[in-house]
């Protein structure tokens, strides 16, 4: 550093105190984070002041009442206007309150409150020493199968920390989408991985394969997070800003010098060919796009049920809200650098997620898989670079949602003396026994399949028109043959619910108590109107598919 | 106003959800709640009517647009609906004649458990087709009709613990599913012509396409409605439909289901008009079931199948009438309506007859019920002389005009058309004659029904239904099923004067339909003595035969003709040869194609997929360096590719 810089930064330090400017902070545009993230605190604060008894009872209280307020607020915001010409930037640059970030938050209200529900599920598991439990471990602490751990289901504990987590995780998925400069990218990141890490450790049976799997995603989350932070840092050199809109101006040439610090650096475009492709592949690291997809099986296998779909619904949400937001807000004036490479992405992820879900065994594994190739499917919308390509992705992020909550929802319900029967072979024959259960987890399959009078038709057909109009024709058809392929094995497990011998020793269904019901009943009533009736509810994402810049 | 059209559709919509999910908890009250939002679609049927008829004649088009269902480019299927002179005379027919029935069913099928369900599905029933016949489109029109097929289906299948009726509820499914791919194609093809599906742009445009889509088009409709209306060569399950319980018959025959070619037809008129040919091919198969439908009905012993043949053959005549084009358009749907009540009227008639005589259906063992059921006997009889057109009743006023019609046809077509409908008109007479009087008259048959020999060859499949060969004892129905019979016998009297005095049914419906005189060469008083005439003379060969000679209880041998009309002149025979063995062949060969050439390119692609994933999945070995170093290799890659797309 040289003398006259280390002198600039003493006298910038050394200056008045009032130079600096409060932030201002739009509170009320604001309100559904810091509703969420208020209540996260409180819960936090009931695990240390409330008796334990209660605890379970405050937290799914606490989590519901903020969930359905923040919704209300999102709701609120959208009709008064902000989705569509009030659309605005809060919070100092940091944050857009816009139609896209109102829907996708809208969406991961919805969601996190459907998988509060399916948390708070106390009846499924047989009672231990009189004890009703939930599916997360009595004392996350304790070594498996130690004699603490036994003491611990003795005295019946239960984690009730899932609640304050879940909330902190959904504060940062909420921000997550409408992040409008880097550094609150980041943050949001950060802030809605690393309670999901510790989500995933939480299942009271298998607790070693529940904490492989977190210490996996933790990993390789964490070594895609530096890929993510060095972007930045590289897109920072290259524009001297890390604001969306002041990036997006250097790239299209309106705006040349930023700080005169940074002189030899800007304008460079190989620091942001190199950063953007960075910072985007943090993005298609938590979509789980391949090649960064390997975390997917493990994790959704390894992680309790309720935290599995609650991850695959929301963190897709978040993560592909903050991918479009990057895309079409900074980088539009790049897309013929990066457009052919997402194209190369997008079908590998599609194809590869199908291919290799036919040989999947387990049930989870085999959703995991399937939610490799949706991600393929939303990524062919994302590529559409067009109206379209907004509002027909976010009209498939909310169907896309409902139906794996749903159906990781009754992947609960199936149980057998270990616990959830996950393997495919004890589902043979589960609609001569439970033939409601059976025929709801048929709805969900044929959506992910993309049959007509399902979300997933209706969400498929509209990111694949628009991608087809965005001239992305070839990547449609392969689309199409990727479902094709998908098709045999949703399909093929329907097969087998139905068709094949029930097995003697195969699994009960468990009765739910009204909490995991209502979850189930929700995804399966939004499958079917967004089946039945899309086109009021494209248009709501048309309304709402406006990024303010 | 308009508002109200989907509230016709959606209250008997409503009962069928309700009744049908509701569980047992409605089934003391079920039957009540079908019956009610029947009738709710009835009343709002008549405020709509009388708001019509508040407006001038070119005025009385209503449109309701609910939403467009995935508009994708030029392709627009919208749930919308219109309701014009045309649709409201359905609307009230079915809605009207539907209530009616519903009443009747109260009684009918008081002992049956499963009643709840009955009137669900009857509720489903009148739902599918209001949305038939107040569709704006064909997509939409497509939607009730399918409806119809299913719950047709459900309906005559209602006793599924009897095979005949399991049986009976397939073979209409399926015969009209042939009809639905007509439907459906013609769809298409109108869809490839006009690139739209609602009536107006359809309609309107006709003058634009070249007439071999149009005969296309029409044949293919034609052929959806021989599905739906029971006409040559699609008649076969009407006869079989029988296995339903009657209330059922009624409806399908009076007010639902077999009126839907009719009105497709009718509707499409413009299309036909355009297309000769295609309506020449109406006329024939019109003229060809009116007469097949009543030779049928002459031969039949059972009571309810020699009335399924008469509406064959009824529906014969709105065919042949639709066919001719704007000379007879109104003339069918007067029939139509006019039918709708002295058909529904017989059948519940006949219905009531099997209520009293322990679900007796063969004729032979009736005889003398006038004395036993004098409420019956008359509606039954006014329906009888309604059906045979005696001069002043309903069917008098309609059928004439098709006849007359149908000679205005002109040239040889004429001449050929209206002969076949006046000896229809005879034929018609005389098994209609037989019915009555082997039914109501003559002597007490069933008093020695008990000792008849039981394992007679019998046709009908309801023989293991006849109870227990005990003597039975006619008594009247009760009054939820008198008073339906009622009210529609005061329809089959009136409703053909009513329509015909003053051309007040002409002149409503002609501004849809349009409408011109035809050229007879014959002229109309000619015709009405001719009518007369033939209608004496087959009404006296029957009294010859049934009425002056006791009626043997097990039936003569009979001709060649007799016998061949028993099995409804050899329909099933000839499906079963020409269609059943051909279309085994077929799919034998079909089969062999499929397994060798097909399944090779199937089972290849799939297993060759099936290895590609094995090998893919080793990849994912489970650990967490080999999924670092992927995801390193990936993100070399992408910013590898990236610079490369720049340098490019």
């Amino acid at each position: 550093m040289s003398p006259t810089a280390v002198h600039s930064l003493w006298t910038t330090a050394a200056d008045p105190i009032s130079k600096i400017d409060a932030p201002k902070i739009e509170y009320g545009q604001l309100s559904p984070t810091l509703i969420v993230i208020s209540a996260a605190i409180v819960g936090v604060l009931v695990e240390a002041f409330v008796p334990r008894r209660s605890r379970y009872y405050a937290q799914v209280f606490v989590s519901v009442v903020a969930l359905a307020a923040a919704f209300a607020a999102v709701v609120g915001l959208a009709a008064g206007g902000y989705a569509t010409t009030k659309g605005h930037i809060a919070a100092m640059g940091a944050v857009a309150v816009d139609g896209p970030a109102l829907f996708l938050q809208g969406v991961i209200l919805l969601t996190g409150l459907v998988a509060v529900f399916t948390f708070a599920e106390r009846r499924l598991d047989p009672e231990a020493h009189g004890n009703r439990v939930d599916s997360f471990a009595a004392q996350a602490a304790s070594v498996p199968g130690s004699d603490s751990e036994r003491a611990a289901v003795k005295a019946g504990f239960t984690t009730t920390e899932v609640f304050p987590l879940a909330l902190f995780a959904i504060g940062g998925m909420l921000v997550f989408p409408a992040a409008n400069d880097l550094l609150t990218l980041f943050v949001a990141l950060e802030v809605f991985s690393l309670p999901l890490y510790l989500l995933c450790a939480l299942a009271r049976r298998k607790r070693i394969m529940s904490q492989e799997a977190a210490v996996k995603y933790f990993l390789l989350g964490a070594f895609a997070s530096a890929f993510t932070l060095f972007g930045i840092a590289l897109l920072y050199g290259y524009a001297g800003s890390v604001s969306y809109a002041t990036i997006a101006q250097v790239v299209d040439g309106s705006v040349r010098t930023v700080d005169p610090a940074l002189a030899n650096t800007m304008g460079n475009d190989a620091l942001l060919l190199i950063g953007g492709a960075m910072v985007v592949m943090g993005l298609l690291f938590k979509v789980g796009a391949v090649p960064f997809h390997m975390w997917t099986p493990d994790v959704y296998q390894g992680a309790p049920t309720p935290v599995t779909g609650f991850m695959a619904a929301a963190t897709k949400v978040a993560a592909f809200g903050a991918l479009l937001r990057l895309l079409y807000v900074v980088l539009p004036g790049l897309r013929w650098d990066w457009r052919p490479v997402m194209w190369a992405v997008a079908i590998v992820t599609m194809l590869g997620g199908a291919i290799v879900a036919i040989t999947q065994t387990d049930i989870k594994r085999l959703l995991a898989y399937s939610s490799i190739a949706h991600a393929g499917f939303i990524l062919a919308g994302v590529i559409a670079m067009n109206p379209d390509g907004i509002s027909s992705v976010l009209f498939y992020l909310a169907a896309y949602s409902f139906v794996t909550l749903g159906a990781f929802a009754v992947v609960t319900l199936v149980r057998d003396a270990g616990g959830e029967a996950t393997h495919l072979s004890k589902w043979a024959g589960l609609g001569r026994r439970s033939p409601l259960v059976a025929a709801v987890f048929a709805v969900f399959l044929l959506a992910f399949a993309g049959i007509p009078l399902t979300s997933g038709f209706a969400g498929k057909f509209a990111v694949f028109k628009a991608a087809a109009e965005g001239g992305a024709t070839p990547l449609v058809v392969i689309g199409v043959i990727s479902s094709a392929i998908a098709a045999f094995f949703y399909i093929r497990v329907i097969v087998l619910m139905f068709f094949s011998e029930p097995r003697p020793e195969g699994p009960t269904v468990a009765v739910p108590s009204p909490l995991t019901s209502t979850a189930i009943a929700l995804g399966v009533a939004v499958t079917l109107v967004l089946g039945l009736a899309p086109q009021y509810f494209l248009d709501l994402a048309g309304q709402a598919g406006v990024f303010v810049r | 106003m308009q508002n109200l059209i989907a509230l016709l559709v959606a209250a008997p919509l409503l009962g069928a959800a309700v009744l049908l999910c509701g569980g047992r908890r409605l089934d003391r009250s079920g039957h009540l709640i079908g019956t009610l939002l029947a009738a709710v679609s009835f009343v709002i049927g008549v405020v709509l009517f009388s708001d019509l008829l508040g407006r001038g004649a070119d005025d009385r088009t209503l449109n309701q647009h609910l939403f467009s269902w995935v508009p994708v480019g030029g392709f627009r299927a919208d749930i919308a609906f219109q309701l014009d002179q045309l649709s409201m005379t359905f609307v009230l027919l079915i809605s009207g004649v539907g209530t009616l029935i519903h009443i009747y069913s109260i009684g009918y099928m008081e002992h049956d458990e499963r009643r709840r369900r009955f009137f669900g599905y009857l509720n489903l029933f009148l739902a599918a087709m209001l949305l038939l016949v107040l569709a704006d489109n064909y997509l939409l029109l497509y939607v009730g009709w399918e409806g119809v097929g299913l719950a047709s289906y459900l309906l005559i299948g209602f006793w599924q613990h009897k095979p005949s009726a399991a049986t009976a509820a397939k073979k209409a499914f399926l015969v009209n599913r042939v009809g639905d791919l007509g439907l459906s194609i013609a769809i298409m093809l109108m869809f490839t012509t006009f690139g739209t599906f609602a009536f107006g742009p359809v309609l309107h445009s006709v003058g634009d396409a070249g007439e071999g889509r149009l005969t296309a088009i029409g044949l293919m409709l034609l052929l959806a409605a021989c599905g739906k209306s029971a006409q040559v060569p699609l008649q076969s399950w009407l006869g079989d439909a029988m296995e339903g319980p009657t209330p059922v018959s009624a409806l399908i025959h009076a007010a639902t289901m077999v009126t839907a070619g009719v009105y497709l037809i009718t509707r499409s008129g413009a299309l036909f008009n355009a297309a000769p040919t295609a309506q020449l091919a109406v006329t024939v198969v019109g003229a060809v079931t009116l007469l097949f439908g009543a030779i049928v009905g002459c031969a039949k012993d059972d009571i309810k199948k020699a009335l399924a043949g008469s509406t064959m053959s009824q529906i014969g005549y709105m065919v042949l009438a639709a066919g001719l084009g704007p000379i007879g358009y109104v003339f069918a749907i007067m029939h139509l309506v006019t039918h709708g009540f002295f058909k529904a009227g017989l059948f519940l008639g006949a219905g009531s007859v099997m209520h009293g005589m322990n679900d007796e259906v063969d004729m032979r063992r009736y005889g003398g019920l006038r004395k036993h059921m004098p409420v019956t006997f008359v509606t039954f009889g006014l329906g009888y002389l309604a059906i045979i057109g005696f001069p002043g009743l309903s069917g008098f006023f309609s059928k004439d005009k098709i006849i007359e019609a149908a000679f205005a046809k002109g040239g040889t077509e004429g001449w050929v058309l209206g002969g076949a409908a006046l000896l229809g008109a005879a034929i018609t007479a005389y098994y209609m004659t037989r019915v009555m009087i082997m039914t109501f008259f003559g002597a007490e048959r069933w008093r020695n029904a008990a000792t008849t020999s039981p394992d007679e060859p019998s046709a009908e499949p309801a023989a293991e239904h006849r109870g227990e060969h005990a003597e039975p004892h006619p008594h009247e129905s009760p009054r939820s099923m008198t008073i339906p019979m009622i009210v529609l016998a005061f329809g089959s009297v009136f409703a053909g004067a009513f329509f015909g005095i003053g051309d007040r049914f002409l002149r409503w419906l002609e501004p849809v339909t349009g409408h011109q005189e035809g050229n007879s060469p014959v002229g109309a008083a000619t015709v009405t003595i001719a009518t007369m005439v033939l209608l004496v003379v087959g009404a006296g060969i029957a009294y010859l035969q049934y009425g002056r000679r006791p009626v043997p209880a097990v039936a003569p041998r009979g001709s060649l003709l007799t016998r061949a009309a028993r099995r409804d002149l050899l329909q099933d025979d000839f499906n079963h040869v020409v269609l059943v063995r051909g279309g085994e062949h077929l799919t034998r060969s079909l089969v062999y194609v499929d397994h060798t050439l097909v399944d090779g390119v199937v089972n290849g692609t799939a297993a060759s997929f099936g290895g590609l994933s094995g090998r893919l999945r080793r990849l994912q070995n489970g650990y967490a360096r080999s999924y670092a170093v992927s995801m390193f290799g990936g993100a070399a890659l992408i910013v590898a590719a990236t610079l490369l797309m720049r340098a490019v």
